[in-house]
């Protein structure tokens, strides 16, 4: 092996193509999680987004029982999708709040006269503060609080069919 | 029937690719001269089935035959025709079809004209390119059949989005492929020499036009991406070290490398295994490229159609062509003989100094492309940008631009700085002349004051390899690498002076308030409301007015489009012989001004006009090799008939 250094691309070649395929068989992870979880959610209060429903303050989400905070808005497609399961959580037992990013209250009105209402409070957040603040990124995202306002669970994305069993789970045992 | 007719040249096309491969191989063996007959018509009859497929799927597009899936989900019969016809490459199975096409035709050529190396060199060169082609074959027909027909034609198709209908998006991505291929010819030729051992001259002639081609392709290819860069993302800069365009940049490095250590094998018979090398780094460059991309392993600004499936059966052609050139390097290699040997002071001395260089930049934009890469794999997010590669970047580059602007005085083999010392002392002078004109004007930071010292001494000295020559005399080639070299000199004019002159201007205005930015004066006219077929907008109608000449209006907008939900700004240039306004719209304060944000950008054309030039001085070396070798052509052609008529009498 006196030519050992003609090996020396090879060998780099092959810790390339290692690194490569060990980052093709990762999950590629795309979603951005909060870390906020396991924490509480920090002190806030939204204006009412619709007229027959009151806002939302921090205190809303301290009263001891569980809640699901959707993060959503009139103007994502998404969460015209998501729609119909959030009816099936409300049915079942779940109680929502939303929080309506960057909305016109016509439109909020139009969106939910149009696709359900399965809010209890909706704030509004123009200027993604509150959303900033728990660690979503994105809309929609769903958020599992428990009494005491502590972030037991993120789900990030549009809520599915299979989602929902999961959700209530997950609101179950944060009201343990 | 014209999918099937496609479907069926490919089909035949890819056997035809086997025997090539097949038959080369064989006729490495004693006795196997019979085979390698076989072997040139298969590969120009492979390259004219390819290009008949490519063809038929032209056609398809061009009558939107809503029966093929691709034409459907791509097309629709409202498009006009233009981009119907681009919509046929604008996907990933058109996209490989046309790289295979390209790549067929390249080797038909090389079979049909190459007639100066060794027979065995040359079989064993057409059965290296089979063995790439046969694996792109494999990729198209088994997981991407772009004639894939419907099971029920569609009514109408899909493919009406008018953001993709953008004439510099059709020929972006064909340009970058055709350097690709290009390079993949150069592989070919290096695996071949390797073969059969014969790395000398004649190989460097016969892979020179190759490597010429396809830098040329990369270097337009790099130059309008990044001016769509510019232009499309609304953020004012020109390159911004994403992964994307890293990936297009590596290869251009080492065929920039390669091209320049080409150039010394032909003339002087030296580095012989370091142009090998450089011939299989370079197609692997193209192929890291194509798989960073496709692969979606980095993220990027760049959004692409991303599938990591695909990326596996990339990174499956990657492992087995380089892994297995490089194999065969570090066995035969070292059984290369040795070529000519030169001094430091000679051109070949400052070619290499060049290609260390290039190599040391391109290890250090690989490195910083794939170090996310490495370290993700130890669950640690890093992302490497500007501060990495800006700084460690210049401690190769500017020694090698200094060397550039004396390099191309030296004589072969060896030479005496003495005789160089007049001419050199003058670009000197003027570089330190610059640096001091441009250090007493103010402080503008190390590297742009650095770099217009520079590009003025290299513009300078780029045409001194004509002081004492009789200008109708220099060769066409020559005429070419001065016009590359001029060409980087005004490139780098542009960044440099980009960098260091630019002045930004972030103002939130009322409707009639001015703004003054470098030599312009900037009203907000008014902002409206304007919708286009998918997107909505507010559009501001802005009078620029330079240096208080007749004002001109520009309309920059901020668009919102609603599926998918998505905020783009459409800036607005206007441009002057010394630079542009580039100004972008932003949103609405809540006390009712409007963020406006403007930059005058000195030179800043001179990036992309020293693009066009680097590869118009690609294309006039080309000529003139080329012309260079049909005439030696000739030229033996007579001295044997003349040999031949003097035994006959």
């Amino acid at each position: 092996m006196s030519n050992f250094r003609l090996w020396i691309p090879l060998g780099l070649f092959a810790l390339f193509l290692g690194v490569a395929a060990y980052q093709l068989t990762q999950p590629k992870d795309e979603f951005v999680v909060s870390t906020m979880i396991g924490k509480p959610i920090p002190d806030f209060a939204l204006r009412p987004s619709h007229p027959d429903r009151p806002g939302l303050t921090i205190n809303d989400l301290t009263d001891g029982k569980p809640k699901l905070l959707n993060i959503w808005a009139s103007w994502c497609l998404p969460c015209i999708a998501e729609a119909p399961h959030l009816e099936t959580l409300k049915r079942q037992g779940a109680e929502i709040v939303g929080v309506a990013i960057r909305d016109r209250p016509e439109d909020v009105a139009r969106f939910l006269a149009r696709h359900g209402n399965p809010y209890s409070k909706i704030g509004a957040d123009d200027l993604s503060e509150v959303q900033l603040s728990i660690g979503s990124s994105g809309v929609p995202e769903t958020f599992v609080i428990d009494g005491n306002g502590v972030i037991q669970h993120q789900h990030i994305g549009d809520v599915r069919a299979e989602h929902v069993p999961i959700l209530l789970r997950e609101l179950a045992e944060a009201g343990q | 029937m014209i999918a099937e007719l496609g479907l069926a040249a490919l089909w035949i096309a890819s056997a035809l690719a086997v025997l090539q491969l097949v038959g080369g191989v064989l006729a490495q063996k004693q006795g196997g001269s019979e085979m390698a007959k076989l072997v040139r018509p298969a590969a120009i009859t492979q390259g004219l089935l390819a290009a008949f497929a490519f063809l038929m799927l032209l056609w398809l597009f061009a009558i939107t035959d809503l029966s093929v899936k691709l034409v459907a989900t791509n097309s629709h019969s409202a498009k006009p025709l233009i981009f119907k016809l681009s919509g046929a490459w604008g996907n990933h199975e058109g996209s490989m079809l046309l790289w295979i096409t390209v790549m067929a035709m390249a080797g038909g050529l090389i079979a049909l004209v190459e007639r100066r190396l060794p027979e065995k060199t040359m079989m064993a060169t057409l059965a290296a390119q089979a063995f790439v082609g046969i694996g792109f074959y494999a990729f198209l027909l088994l997981s991407s059949n772009p004639f894939e027909r419907l099971p029920q034609p569609a009514v109408e198709g899909m493919g009406l989005n008018p953001l993709l209908q953008d004439i510099g998006l059709a020929f972006h991505p064909p340009t970058l492929y055709f350097g690709y291929v290009g390079l993949s010819v150069a592989f070919s030729f290096a695996v071949g020499a390797l073969m059969t051992r014969k790395v000398g001259p004649d190989f460097a002639r016969a892979m020179r036009p190759w490597v010429l081609g396809a830098w040329v392709f990369l270097t337009l290819g790099i130059t309008a991406g990044s001016y769509w860069a510019y232009y499309e993302l609304g953020w004012g800069g020109w390159w911004f070290w994403d992964p994307v365009e890293n990936a297009s940049l590596m290869p251009w490095l080492a065929a920039t490398a390669l091209l320049h250590s080409v150039s010394v094998l032909a003339a002087r018979d030296a580095l012989r295994a370091w142009t090998i090398m450089l011939g299989v780094v370079a197609f692997s460059m193209s192929m890291l490229g194509t798989f960073l991309v496709r692969s979606g392993i980095l993220t990027s600004v760049h959004a692409f159609a991303v599938d990591p499936e695909r990326g596996s059966f990339i990174l499956f052609l990657l492992a087995l062509y380089i892994g297995g050139a490089l194999l065969l390097f570090a066995l035969r290699a070292g059984t290369v003989t040795e070529g000519e040997r030169f001094s430091v002071t000679s051109r070949e001395g400052a070619l290499v100094f060049n290609n260390v260089m290039l190599s040391a930049i391109l290890g250090i934009v690989l490195l910083g492309t794939l170090y996310p890469l490495l370290t993700e794999a130890f669950d640690v997010r890093v992302s490497v940008g500007p501060p990495y590669f800006n700084p460690v970047g210049a401690i190769f580059t500017v020694p090698m631009l200094i060397v550039m602007t004396i390099g191309p005085m030296l004589r072969w083999r060896g030479d005496s700085f003495d005789r160089i010392k007049f001419p050199a002392a003058i670009v000197a002078s003027i570089m330190l002349a610059v640096l001091a004109l441009v250090l007493v004007l103010g402080s503008y930071g190390i590297l742009p004051v650095l770099g217009l010292a520079i590009a003025i001494g290299l513009g300078v000295a780029s045409f001194l390899p004509l002081r004492g020559r009789k200008l109708t005399r220099v060769p066409i080639a020559t005429w070419g690498m001065i016009m590359a070299h001029f060409g980087i000199a005004v490139a780098l004019f542009g960044m440099a002076s980009e960098t260091a002159f630019s002045e930004e201007k972030l103002a939130a205005v009322s409707v009639g308030d001015a703004t003054d930015v470098g030599p312009w004066t900037v009203v907000l006219g008014s902002v409206e409301p304007v919708a286009g077929p998918n997107w909505t907008a507010i559009e501001g109608r802005l009078q620029a007015s330079y240096d208080g000449s007749e004002p001109i209006l520009l309309n920059p907008q901020s668009r919102n489009f609603w599926a998918p939900p998505q905020e783009t700004t459409e800036s607005t240039l206007a441009t002057r012989w010394n630079g542009q306004l580039y100004a972008v719209i932003g949103n609405q304060a809540s006390d009712g001004r409007w963020q406006l944000r403007l930059w005058w950008k000195p030179f800043v054309t001179l990036i992309w006009y020293g693009g066009i030039l680097v590869a118009l001085g690609g294309v006039l070396a080309i000529i003139g090799r080329v012309r260079g070798d049909l005439k030696r052509r000739y030229v033996r052609a007579r001295s044997d008939q003349r040999r031949e008529d003097a035994a006959a009498l």
